[in-house]
């Protein structure tokens, strides 16, 4: 925490992807890094970022933003799965979305913000998790029969894709995450995820995990 | 002579089946290895499919804005899971649907905005005739707040003399910030509640919506709305 923001390195750590998810969608890939950090209200310097990219951020940008190779990347990604991007909206396109109905990106909390901030800069989807929480390395995964999943009273439908670690689900590709395996107040730990579909370079998810890293340590 | 062969029934073509058309179990140790490599390639194919349908449906949303009401939802299929062969089917031909649709859309849009088009012209020929018209920039699909508005010179003489002229007005309110609040903003909030007001935030742009044209009888231009189907 002592170095400057712009000198740390994200050191992305490349996640499984389970054989049967690879072969139907080459491209899947999730990558993960480990940031040290505390949680609470955003500083005066990310809350100052988000200000600049609600400036950057407008109409505009908000309707051609399906067009851009990472977003549409997703969009398709969503209906290959069954998902209706317009309805279960893209993690870009949710905040673009939420900036133009607030008229600005509003600070929530430290890993929220750094999260929105690296999810608009590159298009990226992120998720993150408590590192403390977390059994070994993360990666992608069907579901199986009345898999159970924290916080959710039903089992899990058999075959859905799932972040998980070797243990357990740590939440849905692109939903909601197990109670009590997201960051909560008093996380020391944060393990930033950054899933990749086809059409989105590597280069970008350790983008977008370098982004979402050094803003946290702002 | 079609009829003949049709009644021949040693050709092999007329002959019923007799065995199942139920393919035959593959041998041991193929298992469904095949079919499963058959169905998967299907499978990448329709995404493929998708991938330039989702192309294409993103270039008609962008052509689409400014206009209103135009529907791009296609249904999803719940997941996230992976989709068989049938389902990838469905969003496919709901995005090709969609497509098709969000095109018709466009095509009656552009004829109403065609159709304003030639309003404004017959307006700026003849202002008389079309006595308060006011046609915005969003009429004819464009952005921005320009308007075209047939207004009497010189105020009340100029109606009373019969001099009419369109006012072309750019419109769009400078960027100025938030304003500070406004000390009397509950009673006008009050009174527009009631029906006896403007609502507030058109009154601060400048900008009033369909409705509050200005007095007069007026032959306004037309309004393509969500388009009936």
């Amino acid at each position: 925490m002592n170095d400057r923001p712009e000198d740390w390195e994200a050191a992305p750590e490349p996640g499984w992807v389970a054989p049967a998810l690879m072969e139907e969608f080459p491209g899947l890939s999730i990558a993960t890094t480990a940031l040290e950090t505390t949680t609470g209200r955003s500083p005066e310097a990310l809350k100052e970022r988000l200000r600049d990219l609600s400036d950057r951020i407008g109409g505009p940008q908000a309707i051609q933003l399906r067009q851009k190779p990472i977003p549409w990347a997703y969009r398709v990604f969503f209906r290959h799965i069954g998902l209706d991007p317009d309805t279960d909206r893209t993690p870009v396109e949710q905040l673009v979305f939420e900036r133009m109905h607030d008229g600005r990106f509003t600070s929530r909390n430290r890993v929220d913000d750094a999260i929105t901030i690296a999810t608009v800069e590159v298009g990226v989807a992120l998720r993150a998790f408590d590192v403390d929480r977390v059994s070994g390395r993360v990666g992608l995964r069907l579901s199986e029969k009345g898999e159970a999943f924290e916080g959710r009273v039903a089992p899990l439908p058999a075959g859905t894709i799932v972040i998980a670690d070797e243990e357990r689900a740590l939440g849905v590709l692109f939903g909601r995450t197990a109670e009590g395996r997201g960051v909560r107040r008093g996380t020391k730990r944060v393990l930033m995820a950054a899933i990749g579909v086809r059409g989105v370079p590597d280069i970008a998810l350790e983008e977008a995990l370098w982004v979402a890293g050094s803003a946290l340590r702002a | 002579m079609p009829e003949e062969l049709l009644e021949r029934t040693d050709l092999p073509e007329v002959i019923a089946p007799e065995e199942s058309l139920v393919p035959p179990v593959p041998p041991e140790g193929l298992d469904t290895v095949l079919y499963e490599h058959d169905e998967r390639a299907s499978r990448a194919d329709l995404r493929r499919q998708i991938a330039a349908l989702e192309l294409l449906l993103a270039r008609l949303f962008d052509s689409a804005f400014p206009r209103k009401g135009i529907e791009f939802k296609v249904a999803g299929l719940g997941g996230p899971r992976v989709l068989s062969v049938d389902e990838l089917e469905k969003v496919r031909d709901g995005l090709f649907t969609r497509i098709q649709e969000v095109r018709a859309d466009l095509h009656e849009f552009a004829v109403t905005e065609e159709s304003n088009r030639e309003l404004i012209e017959r307006m700026t020929a003849d202002p008389a005739a079309h006595k308060w018209v006011r046609v915005y920039n969003e009429d004819i699909g464009e952005r921005g707040c320009k308007n075209w508005h047939a207004t009497p010179k010189w105020g009340p003489l100029g109606m009373l003399m019969g001099w009419w002229r369109v006012k072309i007005s750019s419109g769009c309110p400078l960027a100025k910030g938030q304003p500070p609040p406004d000390p009397d903003r509950w009673r006008r909030r009050d009174s527009a509640a009631s029906g006896g007001g403007v609502r507030l935030s058109d009154a601060r742009s400048g900008r009033l919506r369909p409705g509050h044209r200005g007095p007069g009888p007026m032959t306004g231009p037309q309004r393509p709305g969500a388009p009936s189907r």
